[in-house]
């Protein structure tokens, strides 16, 4: 591992003004993906300014009857939260099919939105990688490519976002709050991550030395009826082939609303919209549910060896929203 | 940088690299082998460790961000040369083989324990709001899933964990 300075930061303020300092330094909280990156020599960082007991370890009730979850609070924290398992099952769904136990132990929910992908040609620094080293090419494109993106990827960039747990927060139109040198800002969770285009090096529209603080989950009134659908190689400790995060509400026996995004398929977690706009007012059943899956999929673009995910994108949709109306 | 570390009960004040993992810290500085390197990379758990009360990988924890952290080992497990109830549930058991990736699944199986009393869902569990979680193998599977055993001594690991359960061995 190359060398670097660990910095101690005393509060969010010090943290980011350090960094801002730096350019090639990095934040680290839990470290369990930055460290290992690091090892790899896939990452460089010549300061690590860490801010793991600076941002808020808490979960709190916001007024709206949302809640503030902190960038400090960790995987398995998030996901045993009473609040979290019975208003956003989704969420504590998401995260349990994420990493193990004691990988969910470390990781907090501020880094685990800025992990970064698991393309093996980007951890494999022999190999040109367009997001490790801009300019090199890109290996996925004519290599191997079952794990890659079908959806808004770029010829400079296949790569997907691997975090179970930004799936079901774009589900659920959570907001990322951020302080960065300027100030806060807050971003819709949908709009963190970034398509590939040109600057595959660019994972999210976070500018250098803005650190994650918070992530507030808005009141949805059905997000009790929600749910997370992963499917991968093994039965436990992978990462997804794809995967769904689902909230529906149904009256009258039609789709009254419905949030979806998808994992697995895209740079960044895929919010279905094109299949949520299809399904309002549309009977809650499952030869609506398909057609709605096929509208968002119509899209696709597969390569060699991921032409597999577009159905099995449309299966785990339709599958999941009938689970939702209790179909048995 | 110097750190102090209280590792299996004893404190310790040591001078590390920042580049020094907590995996490396108790091997190479404090002399404590109970946590093994296997992959270094957090895929196998053969270097878990009870941080703070909660299991981790250790070769993924830097020590230097972790000063002032109560580490416990296998080794720390048994107290006054009283083995654990678990340490005592794999020899029960037969629930290893060759013995590289056994420390670390008694640690985990310890830590998990104690998150399954804590209410704590799984992946397994069918609905993540009730309020208990019954320990059943599967869950038991799923839990542990972050411990690799290359000998494949899984089936009998399920059922040391299982009884060491139904005994209450979590602290």
């Amino acid at each position: 591992m190359k060398p670097f300075r660990f910095d101690r930061a005393g509060d969010i303020s010090g943290a980011v003004a350090t960094l801002a300092r730096e350019p090639a330094g990095e934040f680290l909280a839990g470290g369990t993906n930055l460290v290992d990156l690091m090892k790899l020599g896939v990452m460089e960082p010549d300061v690590l300014v860490d801010v793991r007991r600076l941002t808020s370890g808490e979960i709190e009730d916001l007024p709206d009857g949302g809640l503030r979850i902190g960038a400090a609070v960790t995987n398995s924290e998030l996901a045993a939260d009473r609040r979290v398992r019975s208003r956003y099952p989704v969420l504590s769904q998401a995260l349990l099919a994420g990493a193990s136990g004691q990988l969910r132990n470390l990781a907090t929910t501020g880094g685990n939105l800025l992990q970064r992908t698991r393309c093996v040609y980007f951890y494999d620094t022999t190999t040109p990688c367009n997001k490790r080293e801009p300019g090199t090419g890109c290996s996925a494109l004519e290599g191997c490519n079952k794990d890659h993106a079908i959806l808004g990827a770029s010829p400079h960039c296949v790569a997907t976002q691997p975090s179970d747990m930004a799936v079901a927060m774009t589900a659920l139109d959570a907001v990322v709050v951020v302080r960065g040198p300027g100030g806060e800002r807050r971003i819709p969770a949908a709009e963190l991550h970034r398509l590939p285009g040109d600057e595959p090096q660019r994972d999210t529209t976070l500018e250098h030395a803005e650190l994650i603080i918070a992530v507030e989950l808005p009141p949805l009134a059905f997000s009790s009826n929600s749910r997370y659908r992963k499917v991968r190689e093994r039965a436990s400790y992978a990462f997804a082939l794809v995967s769904v995060a689902a909230a529906l509400q149904v009256r009258d026996g039609a789709v009254h609303d419905v949030r979806i995004a998808l994992g697995g398929v895209a740079h960044k977690p895929w919010r279905a919209r094109k299949a949520e706009d299809a399904l309002r007012g549309r009977p809650a059943a499952e030869e609506s549910f398909r057609a709605a899956a096929e509208a968002e999929l119509a899209a696709a673009v597969p390569l060699r060896e991921n032409s597999y995910k577009v159905p099995l994108a449309g299966n785990i949709i339709t599958r999941t929203l009938l689970d939702l109306t209790g179909a048995p | 940088m110097e750190i102090s570390l209280k590792a299996d009960g004893k404190e310790h004040r040591i001078a590390v690299d920042p580049r020094t993992t907590l995996l490396d810290a108790l091997r190479e500085h404090l002399g404590i082998y109970g946590a093994k390197k296997g992959c270094d990379h957090g895929q196998c758990g053969a270097c878990t460790i009870l941080l703070d009360g909660k299991r981790v990988n250790s070769c993924l924890a830097l020590a230097v961000a972790h000063d002032g952290a109560e580490i416990i080992t296998a080794e720390g497990l048994a107290a006054d040369g009283e083995l654990h109830a678990m340490q005592r549930s794999f020899i029960e058991h037969d629930a290893f083989q060759c013995g590289y990736c056994t420390p670390g699944q008694i640690v985990s199986a310890v830590g998990m324990l104690a998150e399954a009393e804590a209410g704590w869902p799984s992946h397994v569990t069918r609905d993540v709001s009730a309020e208990e979680t019954r320990l059943t193998d599967d869950e038991i599977r799923e839990r542990m899933s972050g411990n690799l055993c290359r000998c494949g001594a899984y089936a009998n690991i399920v059922s040391a964990v299982r009884e060491a359960a139904e005994g209450g061995a979590f602290r």
